[in-house]
């Protein structure tokens, strides 16, 4: 449901970027979206077109790479694949994993002109 | 705009007073059309290396930020100033009518010979909150969200500005209800308490998985309704720690008084460690890209 607010705060980053970077127009903006960061990455496309509409970003393609979630289970002393934060460990069932990768959301790069 | 849940945005309004400081730059670029480029003679020969200074060329711009850089950079410095002043900032965080205000009512009236009190009411329309909390006569600032459905840092700290803040006092923060997109937003609390009432179903951790991942407090509330109601709080507070091992929770009832002691010994012991832990945040706050 924030997804707008994230597209509002990607294009706010790149409209600065463009400020000391020196670029007019964005053709391509590349996120990565941890599986466990809360976001739905349909909204967020959608609000993201929305957002830049009348801004140098107008027409960006919005490239989102997916980061897996990972865990790391203290009974086995070893990571374990997660897809939601409630997910127990693979291999011997314990919750309450610490979570150590895939709740991030990052801009990553930016194809300019 | 949004009409999946009303999301909107420059609708925030602090006490009836449209609130456009924050979001986006202040010299907001417009789409500058690219010039038409120059036709291409078929005879000409065109060396791999032409300096070419009427055309920009693509180029890929490295950026490596968060999303949410902007706004965790003005929850750093909200943070700065309330370590400064030693204030115990309290981010309330839960379902619509799940009882926050009426906690906030019953913990101010407890607490407000002993302490210096002031709250942020977050609601997306009217200040009946705010009314209600004016009532005890502690300050109070209300945001209305408009249509969105979170606070952020950049709201609390508009509303700091016309707050009366005493050192060593205490601030509430009642966020929208919501369970979901607050959770992703730093306002610079100190701690963020999740409040949980017994009508609601005790499966709501795992539903809503990241809201009780990030709390530091789970408050069960509405416990005088239990033998009414099918809901076991043993298991609540177990899926609560499927998604956040150790996560203390307090069993209380805001309306009878059942478990206050609880939650006011646990606000206690968390103004002693603000006030031993008011060093200033030296992480680096520069907003700068690339």
């Amino acid at each position: 449901m924030h997804e707008m607010s994230l597209a509002e705060n990607v294009l706010q980053m790149i409209e600065e970027a463009a400020l000391t970077q020196d670029f007019s127009r964005v053709h391509t903006v590349w996120l990565e979206i941890g599986q466990l960061a809360c976001v739905e990455t349909q909204s967020l496309r959608f609000y993201f077109d929305v957002v830049a509409q009348d801004s140098i970003a107008r027409n960006a393609k919005l490239e989102i790479i997916d980061k897996p979630g990972q865990g790391w289970c203290n009974v086995c002393r070893r990571p374990t694949r997660i897809s939601s934060r409630h997910d127990a460990c693979e291999k011997c069932g314990n919750y309450g994993l610490q979570i150590m990768d895939g709740d991030s959301m990052r801009i990553t790069e930016l194809e300019v002109e | 705009m949004c009409t999946t849940c009303g999301c909107s945005t420059h609708k925030a309004r602090i006490f009836g007073v449209p609130d456009t400081s924050h979001r986006r730059t202040e010299t907001r670029l417009n789409y500058r059309p690219i010039p038409s480029q120059p036709v291409q003679e078929p005879e000409a020969i065109t060396l791999p290396a032409t300096h070419a200074p009427d055309m920009n060329a693509k180029r890929i711009l490295r950026i490596e930020r968060d999303i949410l850089t902007l706004n965790d950079a003005q929850a750093r410095q909200n943070r700065d100033i309330f370590s400064k002043q030693r204030i115990l900032v309290l981010n309330l965080l839960s379902s619509p009518g799940s009882g926050k205000t009426t906690l906030l009512v019953k913990t101010i009236e407890m607490l407000r010979n002993e302490l210096s009190i002031a709250v942020i009411e977050g609601d997306q329309q009217t200040d009946r909150d705010a009314a209600r909390i004016r009532a005890t006569g502690v300050p109070v600032i209300q945001i209305n969200t408009g249509k969105g459905c979170h606070l952020d840092a950049h709201m609390v700290n508009r509303a700091i500005e016309q707050l009366p803040l005493q050192d060593g006092g205490l601030l509430f923060i009642e966020n929208v209800g919501n369970l979901v997109c607050p959770a992703s937003f730093d306002l610079g609390e100190t701690h963020k308490v999740v409040l949980l009432s017994v009508t609601e179903g005790e499966d709501k951790p795992l539903k809503y998985p990241d809201m009780f991942h990030v709390a530091d407090l789970l408050l069960l509330n509405k416990c005088d309704l239990l033998p009414y109601v099918d809901f076991n709080t043993n298991q609540a507070a177990q899926y609560a720690h499927r998604i956040h091992p150790g996560l203390p929770v307090i069993s209380l009832s805001a309306t009878l008084g059942d478990g206050m002691a609880t939650w006011l010994h646990w606000i206690e012991t968390s103004l002693q460690a603000a006030a031993v832990e008011s060093v200033p945040d030296t992480s680096n706050t520069v907003l700068q890209l690339g």
